[in-house]
C-alpha cells in the first residue's frame, strides 16, 4: 500500500516538473499578451492627455515626444475661454437636460416596472411583450416621425397657424427648447424591463404582508421595493446620465442653436468649421475636459455600470 | 361568537376582492405616463413610418401644404436605385463583417487570458473596461489625431501621426490614413481599429462573466486527462460559452448596422476624408440626411435597415440554437451523422477530426453564417437593381 503511494508521488513529481515549465511559459505568454493589449487599449487616453499638454510646435515634431517636454496648460485655458466652444454653457445645458430627464425618467420607469411586476390587470403580459418587441426596432426609425412630431406637436402648430393663434404655434413647435431634448426619451423600455426583473425577485410574501397590514401599493413601492432595488436604480441613473452626456444625433437635429446645444455637439462643431490646420493640442484639451466627468463616473461607479451593462448592450 | 367571526372573515374577503378589482385599473394608472409617451414617440412612429414609406415621394412639407401622394413602393425602389445608398450599404456591411468577428475573437482571447490569471486580474479587467465609459465622438477625435498627418511645406509631412511613427519604427512606410487623398482601404482600417477598440469592453465583460460561471469540474476533468490547452479551449470553453458568444455576436451585428457616430467622430459630418465626402457614409447617415426633406425615402431606408437587422438577428438566433450544445449529447449525434463518403476516406483518425470540426463549429459557424447572409442580402439587392 505504502509503496504504491510512493510510486504515485514520484510519477506525479515527474509529470508536474515537466508541466511546471509549460505552465510558467504559458503564464508569461498570457501576461505578455494581456499587457500589450492593455497598453493598446489605454494608449488613446494617454495620447489625449499628453497631446493636450504640448505646445503646437512640440506636437508637430517629426519624431513625437511621448512625454511633453514643457507642460503647457495654455491649451486648457483656451478651452475654457474660447468663443468657439462656450464650454460653460455646454456644460450647463448638458447637466440640466441630464438631471431633469433622469429624474422624470426614473419616476416613470419605477411606476411602470412596479405595475408590470406586482399589479394584476388585463392584458398585462401582452402589453409587456409588445413593449419588448419595440426594443428590436432601430431608433432611427422613430427619429423620422419624431422629428415631424416635435415640429408640429399633435398638429397644434398647424392649427395655430390656421387660427392665427401665436400661443398654439409656440406650444406646437418644440424646436430649440430644452423640452425637445428631454421628453421624447423619457421612457426607455429597456430600463423598465431591467427594473421589472429586479422587482420580480423581491419575494411576493413581502407584498402580501404589506397588503394585510393595509399598506397602500404606493407606500409599499416607496418603502420596500425602491430601497431593495436601489442598485439597479443607481445603474439606470448612471446609464441615463451618460446617455445625455454622449447623445449626438437627436440634439443636432432639433436643438442645435447656441442656447441649447449639448456638449458632444459643441465639441464636434467647434472644430469642424476651422479651416486649414486644426490646433490639435487645444482640441485634445477640449476632449479631455469633456471626458473628465466620465472618468470620474468610471472610477467611482464602475460597479454599477458593469452591472447594468452586462444585461444590456446599450450605451446610454 | 363563531358566527360573528365567520361574518368578519366574509366581510374581509369581500373587501380584498374589491381591492383586487380596484387593482385592475390601478395598473393602467401606474403605466399611464409611460404609455402616453410611448404612444406618441414609439407606437405612432412605427405606423407613420410604414405609411410614409408607402406614399410615393412623400415629404412633410408638401403634406402640410395639402398635397396628396400616390400609394406604391416607389420610395423603396428609389432608395435602392440611388447610388449613394449602395455606397452606404456596402460600407455598413463591410464594417460589420470586419469588426464583429475581429472584436469577438479578440474579446474571447482576452477574457480567457484574464480568467486564467490571478494577480492583477482585477486591475487589468478595469483597464479593459475603460473604453466603454467614453464619448464616442470625443474619443473618435483622439483616434483621428493619432492617425492624422500635419502637412508642412516640404514633401514629407511635418508630422505623420503617432501610428505612422510606430509603423516607421518597425521599418514600414508611413501611410496616409485619413487625410485628403487617402485611400478607401486605409479609411476602413482606421474605422475597424476604432470600432473594435470601442466594442471590446462590452464583449470582454459579457464573456468574462460567462467564463466565471462555467463549472470548474469540466476543467478539472480535463486536467486529469491532461488534455492540451487548445483542446480545452475549443472543446470546453467555447461550447459552454456559446450562449454568451451568441449574445455578443448578435448585439455586435445590431450595433454594427447602426454605425454612425464613430465615423462622425473620426471624419466629421462629411463622413469621409477631405475631398471625398460621404465615402464612408452608412445607412444611418443616409437616413439622417433624408430627414427634413425626403421623409418617404428616409422611412423606406429605415425599414430596409430594420429588415436587415431583423434577418441577421433571426439567423444568428437560429444558428446559435443549433450550435448551442450540451456537450456530449450533440457530439454523439454528429458522430453518428458523420461517416459520409468523404470522411470515410480519413478512416485512420476519423474520430478526432470530426470532433474537432464539431467543437470549433460554434465560433466559425456564426461568422460564416452571418457573413454569408450579409453577402447574400447585398448580392440580392445589387442583382435586383
Amino acid at each position: 500500500m505504502a509503496e504504491i503511494k510512493v510510486m504515485k508521488a514520484k510519477d506525479m513529481k515527474k509529470v508536474s516538473s515537466r508541466q511546471k515549465v509549460g505552465k510558467v511559459l504559458g503564464l508569461t505568454a498570457t501576461y505578455l499578451f494581456l499587457g500589450i493589449m492593455a497598453i493598446i487599449v489605454i494608449f488613446p487616453f494617454y495620447w489625449m492627455i499628453s497631446s493636450s499638454l504640448k505646445e503646437m510646435d512640440e506636437y508637430r515634431r517629426a519624431i513625437p515626444t511621448l512625454i511633453p517636454k514643457v507642460l503647457d496648460f495654455a491649451n486648457y485655458v483656451e478651452v475654457f475661454t474660447s468663443e468657439d466652444l462656450l464650454l460653460g454653457k455646454l456644460f450647463y445645458n448638458t447637466l440640466l437636460v441630464g438631471v431633469v430627464s433622469t429624474f422624470f425618467s426614473l419616476i416613470i420607469t419605477v411606476l411602470s416596472a412596479f405595475a408590470f411586476a406586482r399589479l394584476e390587470f388585463k392584458g398585462k403580459n401582452a402589453l409587456f411583450a409588445l413593449l419588448l418587441a419595440t426594443m428590436m426596432i432601430p431608433g432611427e426609425l422613430f427619429t423620422i416621425t419624431n422629428y415631424q412630431t416635435i415640429n408640429d406637436f399633435l398638429g397644434l402648430a398647424t392649427l395655430g397657424k390656421a387660427l392665427g393663434n401665436q400661443f398654439l404655434i409656440t406650444i406646437g413647435n418644440w424646436r430649440n427648447t430644452y423640452a425637445v431634448l428631454i421628453i421624447p426619451f423619457l421612457v426607455s423600455v429597456f430600463y423598465i424591463y431591467l427594473l421589472r426583473q429586479n422587482f420580480i425577485q423581491i419575494p411576493n410574501e413581502l407584498y402580501l404582508a404589506a397588503k394585510v397590514d393595509g399598506t397602500s401599493d404606493f407606500k409599499y413601492l416607496c418603502k420596500v421595493m425602491i430601497p431593495l432595488a436601489l442598485p439597479t436604480i443607481i445603474s439606470i441613473t448612471i446609464l441615463k446620465m451618460m446617455g445625455s452626456w454622449n447623445s449626438y444625433m437627436w440634439p443636432r437635429l432639433v436643438a442645435n442653436d447656441e442656447a441649447h446645444r449639448l456638449i458632444t455637439n459643441g465639441l464636434r462643431t467647434a472644430f469642424t468649421n476651422a479651416e486649414g490646420v486644426t490646433d490639435i493640442p487645444v482640441q485634445m484639451a477640449a476632449v479631455a475636459v469633456v471626458s473628465f466627468p466620465l472618468f470620474l463616473v468610471f472610477i467611482f461607479l464602475r460597479k454599477y455600470i458593469m452591472k447594468g451593462v452586462s444585461r444590456s448592450g446599450i450605451k446610454g | 361568537m363563531t358566527t360573528n367571526q365567520v361574518k368578519t372573515v366574509g366581510v374581509r374577503k369581500k373587501s380584498f376582492a374589491q381591492t383586487i378589482r380596484f387593482d385592475k385599473w390601478k395598473g393602467w394608472i401606474y403605466l399611464a405616463p409611460a404609455l402616453v409617451l410611448l404612444l406618441i414617440f414609439t407606437i405612432w412612429p412605427i405606423y407613420n413610418t410604414i405609411r410614409m414609406s408607402l406614399l410615393e415621394g412623400y415629404t412633410t412639407m408638401k403634406d402640410v401644404g395639402g398635397a396628396t401622394f400616390q400609394f406604391g413602393i416607389g420610395n423603396f425602389k428609389r432608395v435602392l436605385e440611388y447610388p449613394g445608398f449602395i455606397t452606404c450599404l456596402k460600407n455598413t456591411i463591410l464594417l460589420c463583417v470586419l469588426t464583429v468577428p475581429i472584436s469577438t475573437f479578440l474579446a474571447l482571447l482576452i477574457a480567457v487570458c484574464l480568467n486564467a490569471i490571478k494577480p492583477l486580474q482585477r486591475f487589468l479587467q478595469t483597464i479593459f473596461f475603460m473604453p466603454y465609459v467614453t464619448n464616442s465622438i470625443a474619443i473618435g477625435m483622439v483616434f483621428a489625431a493619432m492617425f492624422n498627418m500635419i502637412i508642412g511645406g516640404s514633401a514629407r509631412p511635418d508630422s505623420v501621426g503617432i501610428v505612422n511613427n510606430v509603423l516607421e519604427f518597425f521599418g514600414f512606410e508611413y501611410i496616409n490614413w485619413i487625410n485628403a487623398g487617402s485611400e478607401y482601404w486605409a479609411n476602413i482600417v482606421v474605422m475597424v481599429v476604432y470600432i473594435v477598440w470601442n466594442a471590446l469592453p462590452f464583449k470582454i465583460l459579457i464573456l468574462l462573466g460567462g467564463l466565471q460561471g462555467v463549472n470548474k469540474q469540466y476543467y478539472e476533468a480535463a486536467k486529469i486527462d491532461s488534455t492540451p490547452k487548445w483542446r480545452v479551449f475549443t472543446r470546453i470553453t467555447v461550447p459552454l460559452l456559446s450562449p454568451m458568444l451568441a449574445y455578443v455576436v448578435i448585439t455586435g451585428f445590431i450595433g454594427g448596422f447602426k454605425e454612425y457616430s464613430s465615423i462622425v467622430g473620426i471624419f466629421g459630418e462629411s463622413m469621409g476624408p477631405v475631398g471625398n465626402a460621404y465615402a464612408l457614409d452608412t445607412m444611418v447617415g443616409f437616413i439622417y440626411r433624408a430627414i427634413g426633406n425626403q421623409e418617404g425615402t428616409a422611412s423606406a431606408a429605415a425599414l430596409i435597415l430594420f429588415a436587415i437587422i431583423f434577418a441577421v438577428t433571426m439567423v444568428n438566433l437560429y444558428v446559435s440554437k443549433k450550435t448551442d450544445y450540451t456537450g456530449k449529447k450533440s457530439n454523439a449525434k454528429k458522430k453518428k451523422k458523420a461517416p459520409s463518403a468523404a470522411k470515410a476516406a480519413k478512416a485512420a483518425k476519423p474520430r478526432k477530426s470530426i470532433n474537432l470540426n464539431a467543437t470549433v463549429k460554434p465560433v466559425i459557424a456564426w461568422s460564416i453564417y452571418a457573413a454569408t447572409l450579409v453577402i447574400a442580402i447585398a448580392l440580392a439587392l445589387i442583382f435586383w437593381l
